[in-house]
């Protein structure tokens, strides 16, 4: 049990995210909807640092669009916990991701110009690989509401499309 | 006996004024960050109409520049086809959204 949980942990590092390797317990529907949302906030939390320090006009322009889908995707994330009457329940999964976050941000709070830039588009690109990741093999399968699986379906599906913009973006930096 | 001149002289009036008259108006829907049709024919002069049923905004961008159409969350936009071509085109915002458009001249 260890060594599989060991092996579970490293695979998830890998793709730059032990957060979710704690997850690896079952969470359930309120855990999921919290995890989720999130990681969202999380986006949404690094796309306005960017809009404030990123000098490449792409670089801005994708932050922008990071708040845009994110905000939306939260919206209805909200609308769906307040009409299936789940109050979204605080883990651990979500706790280290919070945390891993708030390092990120105060690494890239002191980089400038196009060190900010390249470093912010390279996060994007791990960070949206770690969530997508995590809605496959953790958050999708296990959630049990039919509504919140359709749900994170969508948010995986948007969240690849920003991805592959993400892999765009960071390779027309180098 | 009358009609056996008129009609042919009606289809060769027809087919040098062909644009307009045959013009079209075609919907490609943008649903869930699916495009459909992902395959879809039309002649210059026809018009699209893009359906956009996501709280999302999508693009559909022409990968050889031809147009980039903005399409606003839930919100239907109108374009004329100008230019013949096979066009591949993807969601700027998602570029895992992609289709085809067949532009007949």
């Amino acid at each position: 049990m260890f060594v599989r949980l060991s092996a579970a942990i490293a695979a998830v590092s890998l793709l730059g995210s032990p957060a979710f390797a704690q997850g690896a317990a079952k969470p359930t529907d309120p855990q999921i909807a919290h995890i989720a949302y999130t990681a969202g906030v999380i986006d949404i939390t690094a796309a306005k640092q960017a809009m404030a320090k990123a000098t490449n006009k792409d670089v801005k322009a994708f932050a922008a669009d990071m708040l845009r889908d994110h905000e939306a995707v939260n919206k209805q994330a909200l609308d769906l916990v307040k009409k299936l009457k789940v109050t979204p329940e605080d883990n651990d999964t979500s706790k280290a991701l919070t945390k891993q976050a708030a390092d990120k941000h105060a690494e890239l709070e002191k980089l400038k110009g196009a060190e900010f830039d390249k470093a912010y588009a390279a996060n994007e690109v791990a960070y949206h690989k770690a969530v997508n990741g995590a809605l496959e093999t953790l958050l999708i399968p296990n959630a049990s509401n039919a509504e919140l699986k359709s749900l994170l379906q969508t948010g995986l599906k948007i969240f690849q499309g920003h991805q592959q913009h993400a892999e765009h973006v960071a390779a027309a930096l180098k | 006996m009358k009609l056996g001149w008129i009609l042919p002289i009606a289809a060769s009036l027809m087919a040098g004024m062909s644009v307009p008259a045959a013009a079209a108006t075609l919907q490609i829907t943008m649903d869930n960050l699916v495009i459909s049709p992902a395959e879809a024919s039309a002649k210059v002069g026809d018009t699209i109409e893009w359906i956009n049923n996501d709280v999302f905004v999508h693009s559909a961008t022409a990968r050889n520049g031809d147009w980039d159409i903005n399409m606003p969350a839930k919100k239907t936009v109108t374009s004329i086809l100008k230019k013949a071509g096979t066009i591949e085109y993807y969601c700027r915002f998602h570029p895992n959204m992609k289709a085809k458009l067949t532009v007949a001249p």
